[in-house]
């Protein structure tokens, strides 16, 4: 049996699943959004991120955070859906069906994956008004490199979410998690300069590499890389590494809940 | 193939707590096999161990001759199964449904199509196609539920607790469709209730009572336990009455739902010496055929709710 057609059937039930129920596509990117405007702008004044070009204001450097943060809110929301979903009998009936487990994990994944994509498209087209400005070559790099991240966030995701009896659960680890997982990526502020023990938290932490992908790809490669951060391609490689990874953890999760 | 399921000294606990205890049976394609049992009586796990949910803890599980520890990916594909929570995507359209499921199990394109119109028309709810599920009634919902699961004509069905939130009506209806089903088709059709007269439309019904299986056979056979007639008595005060008739007439008597049932060879006889004994005591007195729920008394001596 073709495992293309499993994989792709669950990953159109996540989609259609989104579009008919409006109010979560504006609920992941509205938040941020308000976020960004107001954060950015009241910061913007009195900080300037260190070992930024002086052109490059707070809200401008803050605008790759809060892109990634649409990516980890719509990956949360996508995976947060399988809490009440694995109680319920449509996904008992996916396992109960001759589909490997990983095929569901999938699925799963790549319908995350899309649902933030799209919401990241969406925001990323306001780029030009702050400013940046970028070719086809460097859109598409940027659309691969969100592809990871939201690939890689979903997979995180789905390795919480089929370990929970309850969204609640799911809500104490996003805010212990996940959420720190971003505040500690560079989003707010810049590796430079901060306190040694802070500094090596943000290297050990691969949304760091995600998110210095991202906005090199953003800037085609024009803006000085954080001198704390290795190479573009480096930061690629580590942001495939972790979706690689965590795609294993999520499908060996699966298997190891449900066998 | 084999044509039937055999279980053989299956248990099954959640830590120290036993659900399932040792429990055997066999039945055969073209059945309808009841397990019948209150709330925590096992019969959950039971059916969570037969859909590969679960695995068992102890024991041999054979479905039409594969084996349930070592063939699980062979067993899957015979598997039709209906959960007790709604196992359908309340968002998504009927017709979309049934496709998700055709391509679980492999199938597109005109053999897709082909399977979902035949069966919309078997269960007719060929009009509903296009309406979401969440749109739909009970009834039609377990009705599309129970097409999902037939849609890979499965051979064997598995349903928990079909009937619980539909009205005697529909129960009566979709235990027809099943009793069709499992004559024609020749499937083997297993089902988990709570209800009696749910079981008592089965052509089989095993009596689970904490985990353990009680008793096995058609609603005669078991009822054909209790020999004689069944007195239901009212009364305000069924404590003392129970006492009063044990004491009186050396029969022992149940409650069920407030009511004392008495079970005695000569029911008339029994209720004119009752009434003449207890005149004050006796709000309304019945005479009947034992029902599933006074075998399920008598065998477990536990009340049945």
């Amino acid at each position: 049996m073709s495992l293309l057609l499993p994989v792709s059937t669950i990953w159109w039930r996540e989609v259609v699943r989104f579009f008919r129920q409006r109010s979560r596509l504006f609920s992941a990117i509205a938040q941020p959004l308000v976020f960004w405007i107001l954060i950015g702008s009241g910061l913007s004044a009195s900080f300037q991120p260190a070992g930024t070009s002086e052109k490059q204001g707070y809200i401008e450097y803050f605008y790759p955070g809060i892109v990634v943060l649409v990516l980890l809110f719509t990956a949360i929301f996508a995976t947060i859906s399988v809490v009440n979903d694995r109680r319920e009998g449509f996904l008992q009936g996916i396992l109960v069906s001759p589909v490997p487990r990983w095929c569901i994990v999938f699925g799963q994944a790549l319908g995350g994956t899309t649902l933030a994509l799209i919401q990241g498209i969406l925001l990323l087209i306001i780029a030009p008004l702050i400013g940046i400005k970028f070719g086809l070559t460097s859109l598409i790099t940027t659309l691969g490199v969100m592809f990871l991240i939201a690939f890689g966030l979903t997979n995180l995701g789905l390795m919480i979410a089929w370990r929970m009896e309850s969204t609640q659960g799911f809500h104490a680890v996003m805010n212990l998690i996940l959420i720190p997982i971003w505040l500690l990526s560079g989003a707010f502020f810049p590796i430079t300069g901060v306190p040694d023990w802070l500094g090596w938290v943000m290297k050990i932490n691969p949304l760091t590499y995600g998110l210095d992908a991202f906005r090199q790809s953003l800037y085609s490669n024009t803006i000085p890389t954080d001198t704390e951060l290795p190479l573009w391609t480096l930061s690629i490689l580590i942001t495939s590494v972790f979706c690689v990874l965590t795609f294993l953890g999520a499908t060996f999760t699966v298997y190891s809940q449900t066998n | 193939m084999e044509n039937r399921i055999t279980v053989e000294n299956l248990s099954h606990a959640y830590g120290s707590r036993r659900a399932l205890d040792n429990v055997s049976f066999t039945v055969t394609c073209g059945e309808i096999l009841c397990f019948l049992g209150p709330n925590g009586s096992g019969k959950t796990t039971l059916f969570k161990i037969l859909s590969t949910l679960i695995p068992p803890i102890s024991g041999s599980v054979n479905i039409l001759g594969y084996d349930l520890y070592t063939e699980k990916k062979a067993i899957r594909k015979l598997l039709g199964v209906v959960f007790q929570d709604p196992g359908l995507d309340p968002k998504l359209k009927v017709y979309e449904n049934l496709k998700h499921q055709c391509h679980l199990y492999g199938y597109k394109g005109k053999d897709l199509n082909y399977r979902i119109s035949e069966l919309l028309e078997k269960f007719d709810i060929k009009d509903r196609t296009n309406d979401l599920v969440e749109e739909l009634s009970g009834g039609l919902q377990r009705r599309v539920e129970i097409a999902k699961a037939m849609i890979h004509s499965p051979k064997v069905l598995l349903l928990d607790e079909p009937s619980s939130g539909l009205d005697i009506a529909i129960r009566r209806q979709l235990s027809d469709y099943l009793n069709l089903l499992a004559t024609t088709e020749n499937i083997l059709i297993l089902i988990t209730s709570h209800l009696i007269d749910e079981a008592e439309m089965s052509g089989k019904v095993g009596i689970l009572d904490y985990g353990k299986l009680v008793s096995l056979g058609t609603p005669t056979e078991l009822k054909s336990q209790i020999v004689g007639d069944v007195v239901l008595i009212e009364t305000s005060n069924t404590d003392v009455l129970s006492g009063a008739i044990a004491d009186r007439f050396s029969v022992s008597s149940t409650i069920i739902n407030d009511n004392l049932h008495v079970a005695c060879e000569q029911g008339h006889e029994f209720v004119r010496e009752v009434l003449t004994a207890f005149p004050d005591d006796i709000e309304n007195v019945r005479i009947g055929k034992p029902t599933l729920e006074d075998v399920f008394v008598k065998l477990t001596g536990n009340p049945f709710e």
